[in-house]
């Protein structure tokens, strides 16, 4: 499917889609309470069929978090963005691991990187850094002074 | 071996054929983090030969080798094992830092919360070797002169737990 | 530092693997859960290898984070230096002369090929063949001096530019190639004698380790692993870049999924991989080698994403960029992070020394999954 029927698609099962179109993929503003049933349409939906997810990251904007997926279809071979905004303080959005496995690792990391907690995740621990690590270093206010020596 | 100024007496050709023998069977342990790793390999391989110098096996468990060759960067998460690693080794042990990553960080010294800007913040080294990776050439360059090192004989003060100084003779 | 991993029974082994140990391809620490000798649980502790390279690029302008990505999966440095170059080019919208793009080609499928050779001898010599080794390193010579005539460096070069190449080939570079296509047409029959058709090599890996395709494409899996188990996922068949659509060459599919099959999968790419070289070496086009690009870079505001094949999977390079002349927000999709996910599935109920097989047959290093 193109750009356009997949945004047609996407916003009559689920209305209330924010699509941005612009870039290669159309991105999709989703909230965070209705990303699990988005999850599962887009999944196992015949003429969608997003079955790998080759991306799942977290982006810093001062005043909240985004969260960004990455989904590709191997069947019909198109490709979506979808993204959730957070709230800074609490940010917490539904764990999507039973749907595509891949998503396990990639949710720790992102947990202990951003500090995004991820409800009905079978392991939440870190994966990356060491385990009495304090502090979630890839956001933007995170200060070190022993170890990082800036330039 | 008596110790007098200017060397011992009687002492100094048994030291030095146990020197020599010392220094031509260095055996190193399997201990590479990353790309510099690839470049030992190759030193090893058929091309770049070291085992003519001596360094004939690779020991897997630390007990059982002469040198470490830290190949690659050092990480906080893997200092400890890096240190319990030395600690297990017997003596006398050598250290190579080898790469710019081990001798001090190399270019991941700015601005990285994680990376230990040296491996000689963990445990002492002998000799350093420059680049990123450094040649095979660099590498048995480094390898001779730590030979050199041996056979000079050579003392290495030690500050133990209580601070007291100790003088080993290696 | 051994926390609660779930459930284990009376009578289990919890053992240690790593980080320190010759077998995993760089500093990877497993705990493994034994029942006897049968696996019930892997479970794998990354971070040996952290060394924060993506909070360290929001620091490095673009010209400058390329050579990051050269020492994260240092086996495909210049495919990692391509994906990285051409997001930067997909930004800017700069277009790269012919000239430059089959240079490009050419340096891809010349480290693929590297790499897989020494995949290849460290494979046969984590089941006990110290022999192969060296044979696999004697052709990994010969084409890390065509790379350092051309490049400068043997392992990490920092060739591939925003724009282009760096500088354009050496007079030798055409003869070069030519004899090692010669002399590698002449030695893979040799590999095939010492270890793919062996005996002891097909017990130890037929059957072990299976991956299905469903399962292969739920957990991420990508590259030759996953062309094991039937999953059409060449990136440069499917969304081709750079040149690759004008190329005649095969996607390389097997359906077993076992390890033997994913050993053969990357012989067959080995074939693969000169055949692009032959259709290249004569056809090169005349003209520059490098775009004329701005001294400073800067991209618009908005976000990125390319891919490409490397020899282990795909890379993903996702840029977000707020219009400064450093990024905002790199993220690397490593191709290792996802296939080790599968690890511990495909391992289940496995002996604990067929392990090291698979292991060795996902091809995994390490600063490639701790970045």
């Amino acid at each position: 499917m193109n750009n356009e029927e997949l945004i047609t698609q996407l916003t009559t099962i689920q209305p209330n889609l924010l699509p941005e179109t612009g870039g290669e993929w159309p991105n999709f503003f989703v909230e965070a309470a209705d990303w699990p049933k988005l999850a599962q349409a887009l999944r196992f939906k015949d003429d969608l069929f997003f079955d790998y997810l080759f991306c799942l990251t977290c982006i810093d904007w001062k005043t909240h978090l985004t969260m960004v997926y990455h989904l590709s279809s191997t069947r019909h071979r198109h490709n979506i963005v979808i993204k959730s905004k957070l709230n800074r303080e609490t940010p917490e959005i539904e764990a999507v691991s039973d749907i595509w496995r891949t998503a396990e690792f990639h949710e720790r990391e992102v947990y202990e990187l951003f500090g995004v907690n991820f409800l009905n995740h079978p392991d939440l621990r870190k994966l990356i850094l060491p385990d009495d690590w304090v502090g979630y270093p890839l956001r933007k206010d995170y200060e070190d002074p022993i170890n990082m020596i800036k330039l | 071996m008596i110790d007098t100024p200017g060397g011992g007496i009687l002492s100094g050709p048994i030291d030095d054929v146990i020197n020599w023998a010392r220094s031509n069977s260095l055996w190193p342990l399997t201990f590479a983090t990353s790309c510099c790793a690839i470049e030992m390999m190759s030193t090893a391989a058929a091309k770049y030969d070291f085992s003519r110098f001596g360094f004939e096996v690779y020991r897997a468990t630390p007990r059982q080798a002469d040198v470490i060759i830290i190949a690659g960067t050092i990480v906080n998460k893997m200092a400890p094992v890096l240190k319990r690693l030395y600690d297990q080794m017997g003596d006398p042990k050598y250290v190579i830092a080898m790469g710019a990553c081990a001798t001090s960080g190399g270019p991941f010294f700015y601005n990285t919360y994680s990376v230990v800007k040296g491996a000689d913040h963990v445990i002492p080294v002998d000799v350093y070797v420059a680049g990123c990776p450094p040649r095979p050439e660099a590498l048995l360059h480094a390898l001779i002169a730590l030979q050199e090192k041996i056979k000079a004989g050579t003392k290495r003060e030690r500050i133990d737990i209580d601070g007291n100084k100790i003088i080993e003779k290696r | 530092m051994i926390e609660e991993i779930g459930t284990t029974e009376q009578g289990d082994l919890i053992i240690n693997v790593g980080p320190q140990h010759p077998a995993t391809h760089g500093v990877l620490h497993l705990v493994i859960t034994l029942n006897g000798e049968t696996i019930k649980k892997i479970e794998p502790h990354l971070g040996y290898i952290h060394r924060s390279i993506e909070k360290m690029c929001e620091s490095l302008t673009y010209r400058q984070f390329i050579y990051t990505t050269s020492r994260m999966d240092y086996l495909s440095s210049h495919i990692n230096n391509h994906a990285c170059a051409m997001v930067v080019e997909k930004g800017l919208q700069i277009e790269v002369p012919p000239r430059a793009l089959v240079i490009r080609i050419m340096m891809d499928e010349l480290t693929r090929i590297a790499s897989h050779v020494l995949w290849w001898g460290a494979m046969a010599m984590d089941l006990g063949g110290m022999t192969p080794y060296f044979h696999a390193f004697r052709e990994r010579e010969l084409i890390n001096d065509i790379m350092e005539e051309t490049c400068g460096a043997r392992l990490t070069m920092n060739y591939q530019v925003p724009g282009g190449v760096m500088a354009d080939i050496h007079p030798n570079f055409q003869r070069r190639v030519k004899e090692i296509i010669k002399q590698l047409y002449k030695k893979l029959p040799e590999y095939d004698e010492l270890v793919t058709g062996n005996v002891i090599f097909k017990a130890r890996t037929q059957g072990i380790g299976y991956l299905s395709k469903e399962d292969a494409v739920s957990y991420g899996v990508s590259g030759p692993s996953a062309r094991a188990s039937g999953v059409e996922c060449d990136i440069r068949k499917h969304y081709p870049y750079g040149g690759y659509e004008n190329l005649n060459f095969k996607e390389v599919l097997h359906t077993e999924g076992d390890t033997y099959s994913r050993y053969l999968v990357r012989m067959i790419e080995i074939r693969e991989s000169i055949s692009i070289l032959e259709q290249l070496v004569d056809n090169i086009p005349e003209g520059d080698f490098q775009a004329k690009t701005k001294a400073v870079l800067k991209l618009p505001k908005g976000e990125f994403y390319t891919r490409v094949e490397t020899a282990r999977g795909e890379l993903g390079v996702f840029i977000v960029s707020e219009g400064g002349t450093t990024p905002y927000r790199i993220k690397f999709r490593s191709p290792g992070f996802s296939n080790l996910s599968a690890l511990d599935h495909m391992t289940r109920g496995q002996k604990i020394g067929d392990m090291v097989a698979i292991m060795g047959s996902l091809d995994l290093v390490i600063p490639d999954i701790d970045r």
